[in-house]
């Protein structure tokens, strides 16, 4: 009898210590919280790319799609923290309020937001990319391609990340050719093709034979594929959907990130930062330069590509003036991450008003 | 920027393409409401549509076989609804909602296989025409056999319902489907048919935007397309060619907004987003003011369950 009391006792404990091991040594579980469906081919699509990436990496991941920017959010937040999950990436700007409100709740949870600013707490980190570097590059590729000199751009709504990529484009078209108007549309949607094509078709029956867009669907470059003028692919490579349109696309590679910082959570290595990365640190990516391109485009692009990446050129070197004639930035200087990031005005060159 | 005359042409084609689903869907929906039934599910049929016409095409590479494919889908969710509402008499406004947020959801489900698959060009008709008459040519040629279809729909609608026998059955059910019934007319056989066949017209509507208008599938498509039918009937009092107008205004509006911006006048871009919604209603309001016709032409049953006594 004896025996057994002491078997059972012994087996107890070391369930116990397996059990207190593996606890101790649990995974790390992310979460990701995305703003669209995962199946839009763009933004949301590509935030779930690098999800997969972590999965690959070895971690346990959850996503919740199509959460909208209200108090929904921070309900799924709550839920997400609850439910054992380490780290979670919050991938849209309106989710900035919601993050840090629920990040002082759960002081254990690291919280990570995409595109935004406000870091009130220490487990808060936030994480952008530098697509304006990107679309320094598609700028001088338009300016270059156009005939009629008028180019189009279908933007989104009117918040400095949209603004500072149309002046990144429209500065280096102008750069390459000081002729060129760029002609805005705001469709107000991040995601309607209906509503997007309909926005580059207008551009197009306007004289616009180069088409830039910063919503998400593809509409866009097949609209252009349609009406035979140039276009370029958003947040994912686009040219299967317009082999002759697309010239290349600005993709968004999160993952690298994403498992780094993941990574840095099971380590315990993690710490709040506020992250900026472009071309050179891998998160901006060129997809390859359509054929169409004359040889000396292409290898002035890779050039420029090149010293994007190394630093040696900045998207914004002066001088720089806005709509009006005033100087934003002065010649040999560039602009500091501040005014980048809350760039609210047009430089010269762009035409019409940004919609109050 | 010179305005030549086949640039409006142009402009004309472009607003009658994306009127194209919102008639599709609105006419079939007109027939459904006739009928004495309300089907706030027409956004979910359209979703459904789209996904198994995008689909079909995919994996069959027949457009036809999509076309028919995704317009039999729209019978089938709407066999769902109809037995719901009219077998089992649940609430309309109830299951039309829960056929809408069911339609979304599935047709994520189902079209997760489908992301970032381009699609197929679709046939277009005449298009050699399309240069011999100016302004007039674009508008008429070179467009897909369902566009030319939706503008003549209108019309066939609205025969139908004046002219012939069946389309005056169709009205009695939804007006007073006791005395119909009374009559010996088989209200429940009746409406089955008129939602069936508003599901079929709202699959075709969600086929047009996945396998013509932007030939992709992604999620969420349709872009409360399927709404704006639903109002389209409403405050075009169930008259087919009232909708035809209405759908032209809102299309036109929408282009028109970005042409705005495009030329670069200087109006409030909020206001012009806003501008198909504000114009679209009241200048349905204004053609729709007789309040004579309005309690003639509202099907006067409408979302009301019919229980037959047996």
């Amino acid at each position: 009898m004896h025996k057994f009391f002491i078997r059972s006792f012994v087996s107890s404990l070391v369930l116990l210590f397996t059990f207190t091991v593996a606890a101790i040594a649990k995974d790390v579980k992310a979460a990701f919280v995305y703003i669209g469906p995962t199946g839009d081919h763009g933004w949301t699509y590509q935030h779930d790319v690098g999800r997969k990436a972590v999965e690959a990496a070895g971690f346990k991941t959850t996503y919740v799609e199509g959460v909208p920017e209200s108090a929904d959010a921070e309900r799924v937040l709550r839920q997400l923290a609850n439910s054992g999950h380490d780290v979670i990436f919050t991938t849209s700007f309106g989710y900035m309020n919601p993050t840090n409100k629920v990040a002082k709740e759960f002081p254990n949870v690291k919280f990570e937001h995409a595109t935004g600013y406000k870091r009130e707490h220490p487990n808060v980190s936030t994480y952008a990319a530098r697509f304006y570097e990107g679309r320094t590059i598609l700028g001088t590729i338009a300016g270059t391609m156009t005939k009629s000199n008028v180019i189009g751009y279908v933007a989104s709504f009117p918040i400095p990340e949209v603004i500072r990529g149309i002046n990144s484009f429209t500065l280096a078209a102008q750069k390459v050719n000081p002729n060129i108007k760029t002609k805005i549309v705001w469709a107000f949607t991040w995601y309607d093709p209906g509503k997007e094509a309909e926005a580059a078709k207008a551009l197009i029956d306007q004289g616009a034979d180069v088409i830039a867009q910063h919503t998400d669907s593809t509409a866009i470059v097949q609209m252009a594929e349609k009406a035979g003028v140039y276009a370029f692919g958003q947040a994912s490579d686009m040219d299967k959907f317009a082999p002759k349109a697309v010239l290349t696309s600005v993709e968004n590679n999160w993952g690298p990130y994403y498992v780094d910082r993941v990574k840095a959570v099971a380590n315990g290595t993690w710490n709040q930062k506020d992250t900026w990365h472009g071309i050179g640190d891998g998160m901006v990516v060129i997809s390859d330069l359509d054929s169409q391109m004359p040889a000396d485009l292409r290898s002035k692009v890779k050039k420029l590509q090149a010293d994007l990446a190394s630093g040696k050129v900045h998207s914004f070197t002066g001088p720089i003036y806005d709509q009006k004639g005033n100087l934003m930035v002065a010649e040999g200087k560039t602009a500091d991450d501040g005014m980048l990031a809350g760039m609210m005005t047009y430089v010269k060159g762009v035409e019409g008003d940004i919609p109050k | 920027m010179i305005i030549d005359i086949n640039f409006i042409g142009l402009i004309i084609a472009s607003i009658m393409a994306s009127a194209v689903p919102l008639i599709l869907a609105s006419c079939g929906e007109l027939i459904t409401e006739r009928s004495g039934v309300l089907n706030l599910g027409v956004e979910g049929m359209m979703i459904i549509g789209a996904i198994s016409g995008f689909a079909l095409m995919t994996v069959t590479g027949s457009l036809i076989i999509a076309i028919f494919g995704a317009m039999l889908a729209g019978v089938l969710i709407s066999t769902i609804f109809a037995f719901l509402t009219q077998t089992l008499i649940t609430n309309h406004v109830a299951t039309g909602l829960a056929l809408t947020i069911f339609g979304i959801g599935i047709s994520a489900m189902i079209g997760k296989n489908f992301v970032g698959i381009p699609g197929k060009e679709f046939p277009v008709l005449f298009e050699g025409f399309k240069d011999t008459i100016p302004l007039l040519g674009p508008i008429l040629f070179g467009h897909s056999i369902v566009f030319y279809f939706a503008f003549a729909l209108p019309f066939i609608t609205s025969y139908f319902l004046k002219k012939t026998k069946i389309g005056l059955i169709v009205r009695a059910v939804g007006d007073s489907p006791e005395s119909a019934s009374n009559q010996g007319i088989n209200v429940r056989l009746v409406r089955y048919a008129c939602i069936l066949y508003g599901g079929a017209m709202s699959g075709l509507a969600g086929a047009y935007l996945s396998m013509i208008y932007t030939p992709q599938w992604i999620e969420n498509m349709t872009g409360g397309r399927g709404w704006i039918a639903l109002a389209l009937v409403v405050f075009s009092t169930w008259n087919p060619i009232k909708i035809l107008i209405g759908a032209m205004i809102f299309g036109g509006l929408t282009i028109i907004q970005f042409h705005m911006q495009a030329i670069g006048v200087r109006i409030p871009v909020q206001f012009l987003t806003a501008l198909p919604y504000i114009v679209t209603i009241i200048v349905l309001v204004v053609i729709s003011r007789d309040s004579r016709k309005i309690r003639l032409s509202t099907p006067s049953s409408l979302g009301k369950s019919f229980y037959k006594d047996n």
